[in-house]
């Protein structure tokens, strides 16, 4: 019933319910991964050789390649942004599908790289870590990438416009703090682990 | 202005029973969502209470009378978590899901889908915790703050705990951000932030302790359950995790969520002391920064839950906790001041209000004590520390849900809760409850600890048990009268009036109960206390 009024009401203001919902939502996620950045600092501070014996050096082409690939989206996804913001429709959409192929290979190539790796969740604290912080970013791009599809979904329908585009706006904020934390777990596990 | 230009309501034939209970099963408006917060969470309240009636029989004696140990543990576990996520934090958002809105003159919440979402959610998670109790090995039994390593061993009911809190975090984290954006969009022209009520201000503190705390919960949670299901090691030193790792995370939320617990108690009694007394807020702006203060100073105390493990900055963690009796004490004042002189109307919400006023002081004091390493050394896990527990969240925070009750209730049912009742009600809770509990901070002088289901006849601690036990069965009778109370207001015709108390804020200046819409037209607001102001000039010929 309401939901038109309720709208206009905050029209005029500078930033809409939504967005302010998801910068909510990801000042809440921020302090999901803080714990576990927290438990990752704690429990090396607590054992004296890091990475502990027995866990083979990770690969860091790879996981280089895997940075490129979602810094370079998070790009790609704002250009998406700028082009709605003045107007052109169709080149965001663009940018957006290029989003989600990006979104997409960083996935298969995570799925890859856990197929190549010689140690389990279960070898001690250091494949926990890993595998438990790597794999609850890895779902929170999947959630991205099933986000920004459905977001591609209303934009072909029209429901995308210059003065009306929150979703892929709220999309993007949720999106680049996904890369941030990746880059967060690119330091933590592979530049400031010794080889 | 927007309000009033809702379209009327279309005058549907009444509809058949199926589809009304369908109505409430489906609605999107946050009355009717504040409402099936508050049946849940007085539900459980009820489940909760048969379990500490259950605890109590078995500990009026020495000897095994009831219950065996084990299903002694799970009840104490269950009760605790039950209280603190699915009744009192439940309680005060259901509150907020019925009042903030009204209070800031707005239609709705800011998400009424997601609002819904965020109460279907609680019930689910409740009931994924209670089937423990069909599990091989039975519920969880690790208390309620589940440490390990013990709570790595246990059987399947701390998986379904894991999972069911995962899933009640979840909700109440979807609440807090509906909530602040709701307050900081959604309010009526006129509404600036230092006008809007102190409960609303309280709602807001708490939903930023919820999405800023409740998320380290959920982490440490999916590490336990990692632990427990997948084969890592977080919390176990054999594959080089620590065990006081749990205690940290648990706590770092586990501190914010008791001022989740209490934050919105404070609001609506200061609201209370105010209306019952004739006299505004002795100092609005103290309120508001104390609750601020308060929610900064709550992530840095945690650590003073773990003193005795011997692995915390003791002096750190003891001064920053004590720092918080200095913006409670602000609390205290302000509550004196408001009462000073006034012209006090002892109604049961005012009744509940000193009641809580009085249990909150002795529950902070011993909390004061126990901020101190010396004699929390000494009382650490003893029966001191349920009594401290108890007296801020059952003294503070029920005796404040039930001065909200009785203030608000005409206002969501369009009935007044008997008077008499409510004076039979408070007084049987406020003896019951010293009964119950203040022989508990003598068993933990005397070295009782918590968390036992028997205890030797020699110890010294029979009788102060059996009176403790006694005092729990007073605050059943006083809980049931409230029950029935509520169960004879609901079958009265209604005929409260729309401000039956003389009230501030501006969930008087519509209808008892409101419109779907909320308001037909706002009175302008121009202070703190629109409804005051327009009762005034009303009384003075209509000025304004």
């Amino acid at each position: 019933m309401s939901a038109e009024t309720v709208a206009d009401r905050g029209a005029s203001r500078a930033v809409s319910g939504p967005i302010m919902g998801m910068v909510l939502f990801v000042a809440s996620e921020a302090m999901f991964f803080a714990a576990f950045f927290g438990a990752y600092f704690t429990l090396r501070a607590l054992n004296p050789t890091w990475p502990p014996k027995g866990i083979p050096h990770l690969e860091i082409r790879l996981a280089s390649t895997l940075t490129i690939i979602l810094v370079s989206s998070s790009f790609v996804l704002q250009a998406g942004v700028r082009s709605i913001r003045r107007g052109r429709i169709g080149a965001a959409m663009a940018w957006l599908a290029g989003t989600i192929v990006l979104g997409a290979c960083f996935l298969a190539l995570q799925a890859y790289d856990y197929s190549t790796l010689k140690f389990g969740i279960h070898d001690g604290v250091f494949g926990s870590l890993f595998y438990v912080m790597t794999g609850l970013h890895m779902a929170h791009v999947f959630g991205g990438v099933v986000f920004l599809t459905l977001v591609f979904a209303q934009g072909r329908q029209g429901m995308l416009t210059r003065n009306q585009h929150e979703p892929l706006e709220a999309g993007a904020i949720y999106w680049h703090f996904v890369d941030v934390v990746w880059l967060g777990l690119f330091t933590s596990f592979y530049l400031l682990t010794p080889r | 202005m927007a309000v009033t230009e809702a379209p009327p309501r279309e005058l549907a034939p009444e509809p058949g029973r199926w589809n009304r209970i369908l109505a409430w099963l489906t609605t999107t408006d946050h009355k009717r969502i504040g409402i099936l917060y508050l049946v849940n969470s007085f539900s459980f309240f009820a489940v909760g209470g048969i379990f500490a009636l259950l605890m109590r029989t078995e500990l009026a004696r020495p000897g095994k009378q009831i219950l065996a140990p084990h299903a002694y543990n799970q009840l104490f576990t269950l009760h605790g978590t039950l209280m603190i996520f699915l009744v009192i934090f439940p309680l005060l958002a259901g509150l907020g899901n019925y009042f903030v809105p009204l209070q800031i003159g707005a239609l709705d919440m800011a998400f009424p889908r997601i609002n819904a979402l965020s109460f279907w959610l609680l019930p689910v998670g409740g009931l994924t915790i209670l089937s423990g109790f069909l599990a091989k090995g039975g519920a969880a039994a690790c208390g309620w703050t589940c440490y390990a390593p013990l709570s790595e061993q246990l059987g399947t009911g701390v998986d379904l705990w894991l999972v069911g809190l995962v899933i009640v975090g979840t909700a109440s984290i979807l609440g807090g951000i509906n909530f602040i954006v709701t307050i900081l969009r959604m309010r009526a022209p006129g509404m600036t932030m230092m006008r809007i009520p102190v409960f609303t201000w309280a709602v807001l503190a708490t939903s930023l302790l919820v999405v800023l705390a409740t998320p380290v919960l959920t982490a440490g949670l999916m590490m336990l359950f990692a632990d427990r299901n997948l084969g890592s090691t977080f919390f176990d030193p054999r594959g080089g995790g620590a065990a006081l790792l749990w205690q940290h995370v648990f706590w770092f939320f586990g501190h914010p969520e008791v001022y989740m617990l209490i934050l919105g108690a404070w609001g609506v009694v200061t609201e209370i002391f105010s209306v019952f007394s004739g006299k505004p807020i002795f100092s609005y702006r103290g309120v508001v920064l104390s609750f601020l203060f308060i929610t900064a100073l709550s992530f840095s105390v945690w650590a003073h839950h773990m003193f005795a493990t011997g692995a915390v900055e003791l002096p750190f963690f003891s001064v920053t906790t004590e720092l918080i009796s200095i913006p409670t004490g602000v609390l205290f004042f302000v509550w004196l001041g408001t009462l000073w002189r006034g012209k006090l109307r002892f109604e049961p919400p005012m009744l509940f209000a000193l009641g809580f006023m009085a249990m909150f002081l002795i529950g902070g004091i011993n909390g004061v004590w126990a901020a101190s390493p010396a004699m929390d050394f000494a009382i650490h896990d003893t029966y001191w520390v349920v009594s401290h527990l108890h007296y801020v969240l059952f003294g503070g925070t029920v005796f404040g849900v039930m001065a909200a009750t009785y203030y608000w209730f005409p206002k969501m049912t369009g009935r007044m809760l008997s008077k008499r009742l409510g004076i039979w009600h408070f007084w049987l809770q406020l003896i019951g409850f010293n009964v119950a509990f203040f022989p508990m901070h003598l068993l933990g002088l005397r070295g009782m600890p918590r968390r036992i289901a028997d205890y030797a006849p020699d110890r010294g601690w029979s009788f102060l048990n059996l009176v403790s036990t006694i005092g729990a069965f007073v605050i059943a009778i006083s809980i049931a009268i409230f029950f029935v109370n509520v169960f004879l207001s609901l079958r009265k015709p209604r005929t409260a009036p729309a401000d039956p108390w003389g009230g501030n804020t501006l969930e008087w200046a519509t209808s008892s109960p409101p419109p779907p819409h909320n308001f037909d037209a706002l009175p302008p607001i121009r202070s703190a206390r629109p409804v005051y102001d327009a009762r005034m000039a009303a009384a003075s010929g209509g000025e304004e």
